[in-house]
């Protein structure tokens, strides 16, 4: 290699591995998954009952749980960041638009395991003085898991009102509009696309938290029929069942639980390429 | 009848209500880990009974946090050191040479890659393991270089993503320096363009270090352990700080023990904290140093 000079080939190597990693973690987890998508060991895979030394592997339930919580902490933090949002560019103050965005950007920063304790401790017992039961609940996870994705949310649709606002704010100003109206009547109807990319984000990354189901919804593999009921997702599951090392037997429907994910970070993703390429 | 509330009104109240909630709640989350872990910040919380000197020559600790520490340190420098040559080289690829539809298959395998769940990370991992159990290593276990390559392509996307976006965003007139003064396209990388991009780069590089030093979800599944002492071997178990949190914020045998998860939660905090900041002032130095070049 010539002395100051930088080889392309050696450039798209680094890429392809990158790249190709992706397709590594398919694959092995494909692999491992292919012996339990036939025949028999499908339905018994495709049940409602996880009940390992009966050898029932139904991973329903978990399913149903990652949508549940998934779909509850979105219901949560969307209003909540469109609220930020219109917040930033007009509804409020123009001043308190930065700091509050510094602090939108810095919980990027706190970790998962952090919220997760600090939820065990402070909101578990508030819910189980509020209500009835161990506090570990659906209600509990969904509240902190809305937590941790506002700022995926915030700062996609920040950046989307940035440029809406940026392209139409010399319009704005000739037709005499305020700046509450402005961020209402022209800037949150132009930025569609940004909505759904928002939506999209916060939900892959929403059903692909671990920790936060894990430590707060008390991880019972059954269909929750109230927000004070417990509840399984398929990422505390896998971790759950890694964690307690049962029969191998148990490890196929864990490779199906991984397949499932890999699917649905799949599907966010070429909906994300759709909104992009539109 | 009374008269509608206009719709302008309503929003606004909402937007209120977010704006003042969301730092409220951030508030008493932070107040309450300083309430229950400032208590139990001392040197004693890293090295217990151990004196701090001896430790730090490597002696052993127990019930202190320095295993998990050093267990981090380890961890965060071996991922870090395969995913910085790796995603650096892939970053400047997409940006300065991929063209047409290799760039678009390469650019969604790592936005696809950015979006796996990391638990997925961990799996792979795991399912690693397996497959050399199977076939040419039969011994084969989860540990700590296992780990931190797992957490290696969790982070690889950031360093990918800012990379890309460092180079992307220079000003034109660069590239025409470069070309005016008869620089090959290689050569006008490597000595123009890189170095102008590098503040944006090392900001992407925190961010991965920030990002390996907080996720639990891989570490849980390929190797971690509670009580392992100082990483030892590449391949042996270890310590690391987010699991002694989780582990103890289910398993506490007393108030002791949880005081120490809420130290040492305010230890995590603080260093992922401190990455995240390192980060912003790099992108902003970066930013800056470009908006006041008149554009052409």
């Amino acid at each position: 290699m010539p002395r100051g000079n930088i080889t392309p080939s050696l450039l798209l190597f680094a890429t392809l591995v990158s790249a190709l990693s992706v397709l590594a973690i398919f694959g092995f987890l494909l692999w491992f998954a292919a012996p339990v998508f036939t025949g028999e060991t499908l339905s018994s895979l495709l049940s409602w009952q996880w009940r390992p030394q009966q050898g029932e592997f139904g991973i329903l339930p978990m399913l149903a749980g990652s949508l549940c919580l998934a779909g509850s902490a979105m219901l949560l933090a969307y209003p909540l960041g469109l609220g930020l949002c219109c917040f930033m560019h007009g509804l409020g103050p123009t001043w308190a638009a930065r700091p509050l965005l510094g602090i939108v950007r810095g919980m990027t920063s706190v970790p998962t395991v952090v919220y997760g304790l600090v939820s065990a401790f402070l909101l578990i017992p508030l819910i189980r003085a509020g209500f009835s039961g161990s506090g570990f609940s659906w209600l509990a996870a969904g509240l902190t898991l809305a937590m941790l994705i506002l700022p995926t949310i915030v700062l996609i649709l920040d950046s989307q009102f940035r440029t809406i606002h940026a392209q139409t704010q010399l319009t704005a100003a000739a037709l005499g509009f305020t700046p509450a109206q402005q961020v209402l009547r022209l800037t949150l109807p132009l930025s569609t696309r940004g909505l759904l990319v928002a939506a999209a984000l916060g939900f892959g990354r929403a059903i692909g938290d671990t920790l936060i189901p894990l430590m707060l919804a008390g991880n019972a593999p059954l269909l929750p029929h109230s927000p004070l009921d417990p509840l399984r997702t398929l990422t505390s599951h896998i971790a759950l069942v890694v964690a307690t090392d049962s029969q191998s037997a148990a490890y196929g429907s864990l490779f199906a639980c991984g397949v499932i994910l890999f699917m649905v970070s799949l599907l966010v993703n070429l909906a994300l390429r759709r909104l992009r390429h539109e | 009848m009374s008269k509608p509330v206009p719709p302008e009104k309503l929003a606004q109240a909402g937007a209120w209500l977010a704006a003042l909630g969301v730092p409220a709640i951030l508030l008493a989350l932070l107040g309450f880990l300083l309430w229950r872990g400032v208590p139990g910040l001392s040197l004693a919380l890293f090295f217990a009974d151990t004196p701090p000197l001896a430790a730090l020559r490597g002696a052993p600790v127990f019930d202190g946090l320095w295993p998990a520490c050093l267990g981090t340190l380890a961890l965060v420098a071996l991922a870090t050191a395969i995913a910085v040559p790796l995603g650096v080289a892939s970053g400047i690829y997409l940006a300065e040479y991929a063209t047409g539809r290799a760039k678009a298959l390469l650019a969604f395998a790592i936005d696809l890659l950015a979006g796996i769940p990391s638990i997925l990370m961990g799996l792979f991992g795991f399912a690693l393991i397996l497959f050399l159990r199977r076939t040419v290593a039969p011994d084969a276990n989860t540990g700590l270089l296992l780990s931190a390559l797992c957490l290696a392509v969790l982070v690889l996307p950031y360093v990918i993503g800012t990379t890309r976006l460092a180079l992307e965003n220079l000003p034109l007139q660069l590239r025409l320096t470069g070309a005016s003064l008869g620089l090959s396209p290689g050569r006008t990388v490597r000595h123009l363009l890189l170095p102008a991009a590098l503040p944006g780069i090392f900001s992407g590089v925190m961010l991965a270090v920030g990002r390996a030093a907080e996720d639990t979800a891989v570490i849980l599944m390929t190797g971690v352990v509670a009580n392992a002492g100082a990483p030892a071997s590449l391949t042996g178990k270890y310590e690391a700080l987010p699991f002694h949190i989780y582990y103890l914020a289910a398993e506490h045998q007393s108030p002791a023990e949880l005081t120490q998860a809420f130290a040492a939660a305010l230890v995590l905090l603080a260093l992922t904290g401190l990455m995240f900041l390192a980060a912003r002032v790099l992108q902003t130095r970066l930013e800056r140093q470009w908006t006041t070049e008149p554009t052409p």
